[in-house]
């Protein structure tokens, strides 16, 4: 049994692997982004809680409004969501190529451009609320509009911590570069956007697809 | 690719060219969309097989995501979040399936 | 405006019983006995920069165990004031309402605010000197941890005098928690308190399992990971997956009761019953994400002492992995009686009975660990064996509750009571206590004595039959939980009586605890060794307590038991750092931040409990200016220089 000669074994940051991306180049990157990974763990188990409320109480609609008539009226609104949405999760993955492929002028465009996307979709979500409301259709109607407003409203919360999130990190890159710090930053707010679209498309599915069937 | 000098990318990264994947999983989620929204609107399925489709191509743009976008598939030594994301979509089954068939005991859902 | 002033004290703070003056007073000089005692010494610097900034995972732990303590003294005067009540009958010794009160907060303190930072503890005295790390994977999130948990400790603990305690059980069912039934602050104090120290406890499974994922000395892959280890992995696993729907649920019945909403209300299409699923959806897998860690610290006890390699390592690993899976699947046994269809009892009843598989070899395993082994009857050894005949009561009595035609007759009865004690008793704190004395001298660096360490053991066991072997009698005899007095025609009243003595034997055990420590503290038995016991893993090769970098160079593992292996290679010499070798370290600086956040989290969560909402802003401005503070910080972190090094293990007479 002999003795590892490295003292420098775990939290390094200096000695940088070749051959990978800079967010994977150091120890501590590396574990961050695991980390980051076990924390999505939790978030999907925390949407799958959600779902299954909604699923359970989606009939339960007491005297207030079903899902079919809340959402057949207008479907432009979810489809136009949905699709902000989509092409957020596309730039955002343009941002992460930009950052591992070259351009960081680029990379900050994309990031700007996907806040833009990210709050377009607040914007509708934050419109069509307010519809519902205004009809007289709000969280103590009934249990199924409870839950609806919960789960979108999760989601919608999830997207706004992650504009302001994507905000503190397109300044830190603007301050500092692209390093294994920022790099790693980055990607894992991308992860976490990507997640959300994953998120959207089940509420998508799930709620306002069924609801209109 | 002996010496790079710290805080630069690694040579083989450092090379410009157009994002294909990202643009083939853009389309691909798009499609999945369109493809849901047409089977809503136009198909003439029962309400239970809809869902079903419906269902599977949301399961699909999960993969979609994942593999374009996450890069779910690099390794950078064993892949446990693989493994953890994986059991959680298991758990997800669990507690939506049996919340649901638990609690259907005396509602409208069935 | 006098009248209106005193209106509103009177209902701020809690008034009209004796007991609570008392408290108050109690609690005010206790205050000002320790700002006097620091002031006095000069130890406010000291306090803030050696403890309450510390990113460090031993002082972390230390804090963590002083906290287990203090709130399992306070959950136990709960229990003695209950089972005073309920000595002899038509007793009006407490109200119904006290008694309600009473019964909540023990139960939530118990498993919230003391199972799981004793847990905790030993998560964080351990793991990393277990697996050759010189922090947890995110010293500062770990920080976050403690102080999430502390203050929401602290707010729930404040609800005893301000604005009166929860009284709805510590499973906090609607409808009888929502607004219409339970107006007061008392549930919102539950449920805000609650989900503060749940975001503490979700951080800490993410961060462990990161650790021992990502952090292992080169070398020890995963099967030759000690068990304890593995078991906080397992744990870990269990509260990444469980407590998610803890949060929800928690959230959705504060929703209700803030918002108006209907998710558990009886109109508007509210459906009590999905609180209660989601509730249990956490709260089985609770019972093993504590009761795990405690099966690994029987373990490393039994393996320790009987001078064996454990009996069945893979066998115990897989074992660890089933229960935490397995564990997870047969929640809805908590209301087999809520009428769900019979394919669903069915189903839950089985996985509930399979569990007993895996912890039956888990049992075997110990007893063969033990079989021929040279076995040193020490304390942890002793509350170890106490353990097992205790599981197996505890275990058989589950699964009679399991068998879901007979759960109607058992359903919150005593016996129920009488069962779940038995495991969390018998199981958890038994494993926490055996694992306090075994790790004990590696965090402090001086031995608990066994003077009174006999007399606690001998009077809590005892006490502890004598307490719960009644009450699995009274539950038959038709004894439901949750009573505050009985008749004195039911026949219940020797039985009651016999167990309120044993409540009082145990109350008398755990003042020997506390007698133990301070006799030890005063008569201190320094450990110069750091291998008090003859132990078999890497935490036994640092002295003790560990220096603040655990390791001045990482080992290389290439067995189990990689410690033990060494020993009887005579090359325990290679451990030894070589002067040459040393590199500067790389450690993660102290933070205050943590702490403020978590006084942010309290100013939230105090606002949302009474709807004050200015306050609640407050406190959330200061949650996020926490969180952007941290993520600006450009340097959080820096190197130890090589002299300092040399210089620490040179004083330890290492180099």
């Amino acid at each position: 049994m002999s003795i590892a000669h490295s003292g420098l074994q775990h939290h390094v940051d200096e000695p940088l692997q070749t051959g990978v991306p800079l967010e994977f180049s150091t120890e501590d990157g590396a574990t961050k982004i695991l980390g980051f990974w076990l924390f999505m763990v939790t978030d999907v188990l925390l949407f799958a809680c959600l779902f299954a409320t909604y699923v359970v109480l989606y009939k339960h609609i007491g005297a207030g409004a079903s899902a079919a008539k809340l959402f057949g009226d207008d479907v432009s609104g979810f489809t136009a969501e949905t699709f902000i949405l989509l092409t957020s999760s596309f730039t955002c993955g343009l941002a992460t190529y930009e950052m591992r492929h070259g351009s960081h002028s680029r990379l900050k465009l994309w990031i700007v451009i996907t806040m833009l996307l990210g709050l377009s979709f607040i914007g509708l979500e934050v419109y069509e609320f307010s519809t519902f409301v205004s009809h007289g259709d709000t969280m103590s109607t009934s249990a199924f509009l409870s839950a609806f407003f919960t789960l979108v409203g999760t989601h919608g919360a999830h997207v706004s911590l992650g504009i302001i999130w994507m905000g503190l990190i397109l300044y830190q890159i603007s301050r500092r570069g692209v390093n294994p710090v920022t790099a790693r930053k980055l990607f894992i707010v991308s992860l976490y956007w990507h997640f959300l679209d994953v998120v959207w498309v089940f509420i998508f599915t799930v709620v306002y697809l069924t609801g209109v069937m | 690719m002996s010496t790079v000098p710290a805080k630069a990318p690694a040579p083989e990264t450092h090379q410009g060219g157009f994002p294909w994947s990202h643009v083939a999983g853009y389309l691909l989620s798009l499609v999945l969309t369109i493809g849901a929204f047409a089977l809503v609107f136009h198909a003439k399925l029962s309400f239970h097989e809809t869902l079903f489709v419906i269902l599977f191509l949301a399961v699909l743009q999960i993969l979609v995501q994942l593999l374009f976008f996450m890069h779910v598939t690099e390794r950078h030594g064993p892949s446990y979040h693989m493994m953890m994301f994986g059991l959680a979509m298991f758990f997800v089954f669990v507690i939506v399936g049996a919340s649901i068939w638990i609690m259907s005991f005396g509602s409208m859902v069935s | 405006m006098p009248e209106s002033v005193r209106n509103f004290a009177t209902h701020f703070f809690v008034t009209g019983d004796p007991m609570i003056y008392g408290a108050d007073a109690a609690i005010t000089l206790v205050s000002l006995g320790i700002v006097f005692t620091l002031t006095y010494f000069k130890k406010w610097k000291w306090l803030w920069s050696e403890w309450l900034t510390s990113v460090d995972h031993k002082k972390i732990a230390i804090m963590y165990l002083i906290s287990a303590i203090l709130m399992l003294f306070r959950g136990g005067a709960d229990a003695l004031l209950m089972r005073t009540q309920l000595a002899v009958p038509n007793n009006s010794f407490l109200t119904a309402e006290h008694y309600d009160q009473i019964f909540t907060t023990h139960g939530t303190i118990m498993i919230i605010f003391m199972a799981m930072p004793f847990i905790f503890a030993m998560f964080n005295a351990v793991v990393p000197l277990q697996i050759g790390a010189r922090d947890v994977a995110f010293p500062y999130l770990n920080a976050v941890s403690f102080w999430l948990f502390f203050f929401g400790a602290m707010l729930f603990n404040l609800s005893f005098v301000i604005g009166g305690s929860p009284d709805a059980g510590w499973t906090s069912y609607p409808p009888l928690a929502g607004l219409q039934f339970d107006p007061g602050p008392g549930e919102n104090y539950y449920l805000v308190a609650v989900s503060i120290s749940g975001i503490g406890s979700i951080a800490t499974g993410i961060n462990f399992m990161a650790t021992i994922l990502k952090m292992r000395a080169p070398g020890m892959t995963l099967m030759k990971m000690p068990l304890f280890t593995w078991s906080v992995l397992a744990s870990c696993v269990v509260i990444l997956f469980a407590f998610p729907a803890l949060t929800v649920a928690l959230a959705l019945l504060l929703i209700d009761r803030i918002a108006g909403a209907h998710f558990f209300t009886m109109l508007a299409g509210g459906n009590p019953m999905q609180f209660i699923n989601l509730f249990w959806i956490w709260g089985h897998p609770e019972v093993y994400i504590v009761i795990l860690p405690a099966f690994g610290i029987y373990s490393e006890v039994v393996a320790t002492f009987s001078s064996k390699k454990i009996f069945g390592y893979k066998s115990m690993v897989a074992s660890l992995m089933a229960i935490a899976v397995i564990g997870y699947l047969t929640w809805a046994h908590h209301f087999f009686t809520m009428g769900a269809s019979a394919g669903v009892n069915v189903f839950f009843s089985i996985s509930t009975m399979c569990v007993a598989i895996p912890t039956g070899v888990k049992v075997f395993n110990w007893l063969l660990t033990m079989f021929r082994g040279r076995i040193r009857m020490t304390m942890p050894l002793l509350w170890t064996l106490a353990f097992i005949p205790n599981f197996a009561i505890g275990g058989a009595t589950g699964v009679w509750l399991a068998g879901a035609p007979a759960d109607y007759q058992f359903h919150n009865s005593y016996f129920l009571i009488a069962h779940f004690h038995q495991t969390l008793i018998g199981g958890v704190v038994y494993g926490m206590l055996a694992g306090m004395y075994y790790w004990w001298p590696k965090m402090f660096g001086f031995k608990l004595k066994d003077r009174f360490g006999h007399w606690a053991f001998w009077f809590f066991n005892i006490g502890f039959y004598v307490c719960f072997t009644p009450q699995y009698i009274l539950g038959l005899m038709g004894m439901q939980r949750r009573m505050y007095t009985y008749g004195a025609n039911m026949g219940w009243t020797s039985l009651n009586f016999v167990s309120t003595v044993g409540a009082f034997l145990m109350g008398i055990g755990f003042l020997f605890i506390a007698a133990q420590i301070v006799h030890s503290l005063f008569n201190m038995e320094r450990d110069v060794t750091g291998d008090i016991w003859n132990g078999r893993t890497l935490e036994w090769s640092l002295p003790s307590p560990a220096p603040h970098y655990n390791f001045a160079v990482i080992p290389t593992v290439s067995e189990r038991d990689a410690w033990w292996e060494m020993k009887k290679a005579g090359n325990t010499s290679d451990l030894l750092p070589n002067a040459k070798e040393i590199r500067p370290i790389h450690m993660p600086k102290s933070s205050g931040v943590p702490f403020l956040m978590g006084v942010a989290f309290f100013v939230l969560g105090f606002g949302v409990v009474f709807n004050w909402w200015v306050i609640a802003i407050v406190g959330f401005v200061g949650v996020v200016a926490c969180l952007i503070g941290r993520s600006l910080e450009e340097h959080p972190d820096y190197y130890v220089p090589v002299d300092e090094v040399v210089h620490t293990e040179a004083a330890l007479g290492r180099l």
